[in-house]
């Protein structure tokens, strides 16, 4: 049996009725695919994996995989997230977002996982668009970009995810594409075994609402501009900003070590019985 | 579950100059205008699970406010995760959970808002732990959407609402119940959701704990609908002793994994609860779904999904539906009333009593499901009935929606942040005699 198909079998869910909802050709699946071998490799219990989702063709990732899954409402992800992994710290716990889930409406959210370095993988499926609801204008899409609630052109400017993870203090953040697939596989399993918030952006197309209104082409035509346009962040050291202009970098940006939230509540429990009387 | 009889004085006085109470200047003004500062020493708060037991026997009284009695009771039902954001006039509740939490290897955070608040609680929930937030008006706004996710994906879970005026940031910090109507449906869609009033602090015990355990064998939310003058009014209480105290759990699956189907209809209407990492791996989600959990279109899966949701509440009323009666046998003036007008209402129809008034007070302490039969059944005979409440009518629209005509139903409200005294109860009985 291929180790495609050994995969599927091992990960799919047997009782879901499929087709999926996503478009032939979304870049959702490949995320999918390189979380689930990265699963592998590490040998991951199912029973210990929560998958936790918000709202969007990216939300409904987790339902297809046989984990623990929790498709949450818009934005939230994160926080559901936080309350299974304070209420159970052996779990281990990955949130799938969109770019408009994680940064706009759940922006909030993200930041602050992040600054209370909860000890999380996020994993953030950024194709410059609000997919599921039609094409609208997410905050990851670029400056006079088109869009359905941009018919003329996008005037506002675009988040960096993965450099606001930085800031926001995420001890892990890493960018790949769905193009770069040896990469972003590599990119998810050191988040994953990373200690602390650790995030990985994704960079993939939405031909159906995106690429298609910006006469980017299809899924192909869309997977060669991110080759062409991903830069490894070891290389645009050396490169010039007018080089660097119309390029996003790729690799591994942040790696860190910050005191990790659940760790510090374990100390915090301690100190408070510390003073308790004794009882019997 | 009897409302203790304790003079409203000290209500009163706390009821006037809104001023020294604003949300801004809150904190140790607010404390100190009601005259018992929170301690945070070991004393009144450490006492650890052995500790409770070990009192056991010698059941001290002890002066508590109502946001410290849910404290109190969300403890002794076995709460271990606290997800909350600072409100006047709950945030004691969040205050003392910090400090004791973490002595009973619970879980205490603050979020970084109330939407997030409710997320993690449910996570929690998700999780295996009792878990509960505790808010006010403007906070229990934005945790509407995340309320209806806790409806349909049946997650069990306790929010706290110490209603204060609104609308928006409206009064803080008086006193209001303007929030029945949205504890009722804030959420979105058709759902059933349990609302229970305290109205006195030995109340806000005993309803916490109910609260847990309706929310842990409906698997649904609960919501506690205080208000400012119960959460702030000190008094001597005893609280039972955990062996006198009812704590229900969920039913969690005891059949194989792989048989487990996770929201299969039973007799009760309520299915078992997985847990995350108990190796019952299922899909929870807020889309209407199948019995498997999956999200489904199907008029054939969603119309028995949304009728179950219904069944589980509306076949156990007789366990949900709690009201008190209060010398309505022979009374001719009924009074309806919740929350701490309730405690006032006693008072004066105790007075008018005095007076030769037949007057009775049918003390509602679940406001949702609506306790139908009982308010039918205690107005039938009586001539008029009272509805005081602080907000311009919303439970008088119920009682008034059952009542079908049969007797004469008056309103009292007050909307300008004071609470509604005895005296202005008693009053109206005395003019209506
Ligand atoms: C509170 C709320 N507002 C709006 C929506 C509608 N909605 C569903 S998905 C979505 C956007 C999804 O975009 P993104 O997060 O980028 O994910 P994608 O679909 O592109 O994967 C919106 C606005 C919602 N479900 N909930
Ligand atoms: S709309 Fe875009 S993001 Fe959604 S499934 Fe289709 S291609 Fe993927």
């Amino acid at each position: 049996m291929a180790e495609i198909t050994k995969l599927v079998h091992k990960y799919l869910r047997h009782d879901k009725k499929f087709p999926h909802v996503w478009c032939p050709g979304c870049g959702n699946g490949i995320v999918l695919g390189a979380m689930i071998r990265a699963i592998d490799r590490l040998a991951y219990r199912k029973d210990d994996i929560v998958m936790v989702s918000g709202i969007g063709c990216s939300g409904r990732l987790p339902v297809y995989v046989d984990f623990n899954t929790l498709h949450t409402t818009h934005g939230r992800a994160l926080t559901f997230a936080t309350g299974v992994k304070l209420a159970k710290p052996e779990l281990k716990v990955i949130v799938v977002m969109g770019d408009g889930d994680a940064t706009a409406i759940g922006g909030n959210h993200f930041i602050h996982a992040a600054r209370r370095n909860i000890n999380l993988t996020a994993i953030i499926i950024n194709n410059n668009i609000y997919g599921m609801t039609g094409g609208q204008y997410s905050p990851t899409t670029p400056y006079g970009m088109k869009a359905s609630t941009a018919p003329y052109r996008n005037i506002e400017h675009a988040f960096n995810i993965a450099e606001l993870a930085v800031t926001a203090g995420a001890v892990f953040v890493g960018r790949g594409t769905v193009y770069h697939a040896r990469l972003l596989d590599k990119l998810i399993e050191k988040a994953f075994v990373k200690r602390g918030f650790g995030v990985v952006e994704v960079i993939t197309h939405c031909h159906t609402q995106y690429g298609r209104r910006n006469r980017m082409g299809d899924a192909v035509a869309m997977m060669k501009w991110q080759k062409e346009h991903a830069v490894r962040v070891e290389k645009s050291a050396d490169m010039s900003e007018e080089e660097l202009r119309d390029k996003f970098t790729i690799g591994v940006l942040v790696d860190r070590e910050l005191p990790i939230y659940t760790e510090q509540y374990a100390l915090v429990r301690e100190q408070a019985t510390e003073n308790l009387p004794r009882s019997h | 579950m009897k409302p203790s009889l304790v003079s409203s004085k000290q209500q009163v006085i706390r009821s006037q100059n809104p001023e020294s109470r604003s949300d801004t200047a809150q904190g140790a003004r607010h404390k100190e205008y009601i005259g018992q500062r929170v301690s945070f020493g070991p004393e009144p708060y450490a006492f650890a699970k052995g500790e409770l037991m070990a009192r056991k026997g010698k059941k001290k009284p002890r002066l508590l406010q109502g946001n410290e009695a849910i404290v109190e009771g969300a403890l002794a039902a076995g709460c271990s995760f606290f997800a909350g954001y600072p409100i006047t006039p709950a945030s004691e509740i969040s205050e003392i959970l910090a400090y004791r939490l973490p002595q009973v290897e619970g879980t205490f955070i603050q979020m970084e808002d109330e939407i997030a608040s409710l997320g993690a609680v449910i996570g929690a929930s998700l999780a295996g732990a009792k878990s509960m937030t505790a808010t006010s008006g403007p906070g229990f706004s934005l945790m509407q959407e995340n309320l209806g996710f806790a409806c349909v994906a049946e997650v069990p879970c306790v929010i706290v609402n110490v209603m204060r005026g609104g609308p928006s940031t409206g009064l803080p910090t008086n006193p209001s119940q303007g929030d029945v109507m949205q504890a009722r449906w804030g959420t979105h869609g058709d759902h059933p959701i349990i609302v229970l009033a305290p109205s006195t602090v030995r109340d806000s015990f005993d309803i916490t704990v109910k609260a847990f355990n309706f929310s842990e064998r409906y698997r649904t939310p609960v919501i506690v609908l205080s208000d400012e003058v119960v959460a702030h009014t000190r008094e001597t209480v005893v609280l039972p002793d955990p062996d006198e105290i009812e704590v229900l759990d969920r039913i969690r699956p005891s059949m194989p994994p792989e048989w487990y189907i996770p929201y299969e209809d039973t007799s009760s209407g309520v299915p078992a609860m997985g847990i995350f990492g108990d190796g019952y791996r299922y899909h929870v989600t807020g889309l209407i779904h199948d019995i498997r959990g999956f999200p489904t279109a199907r008029t054939d899966e969603i119309e028995p999904f949304m009728r179950r949701l219904f069944r589980k509440i509306n076949q156990s009323f007789h366990d949900i539906q709690i009201v008190n009666h209060f010398m309505t046998e022979d009374a001719e003036l009924i009074v309806i009333a919740y929350g701490s007008v309730a405690r006032s209402a006693r008072r004066a129809v105790l007075d008018a009593r005095d007076k030769g008034v037949k007057a009775g007070l049918l003390h509602l302490v679940t406001l949702y499901p609506f306790p139908r039969r009982d308010v039918m059944a205690t107005i039938r005979d009586a001539r008029v009935v009272l509805v005081p409440e602080m907000n311009m009518g919303q439970i008088s629209r119920e009682v008034k929606r059952v009542n079908e005509g049969m007797s004469q139903v008056a309103t009292l409200n007050r909307i300008d942040g004071c609470m509604i005294t005895p005296q202005e109860i008693y009053d109206w009985l005395i003019k209506e005699a």
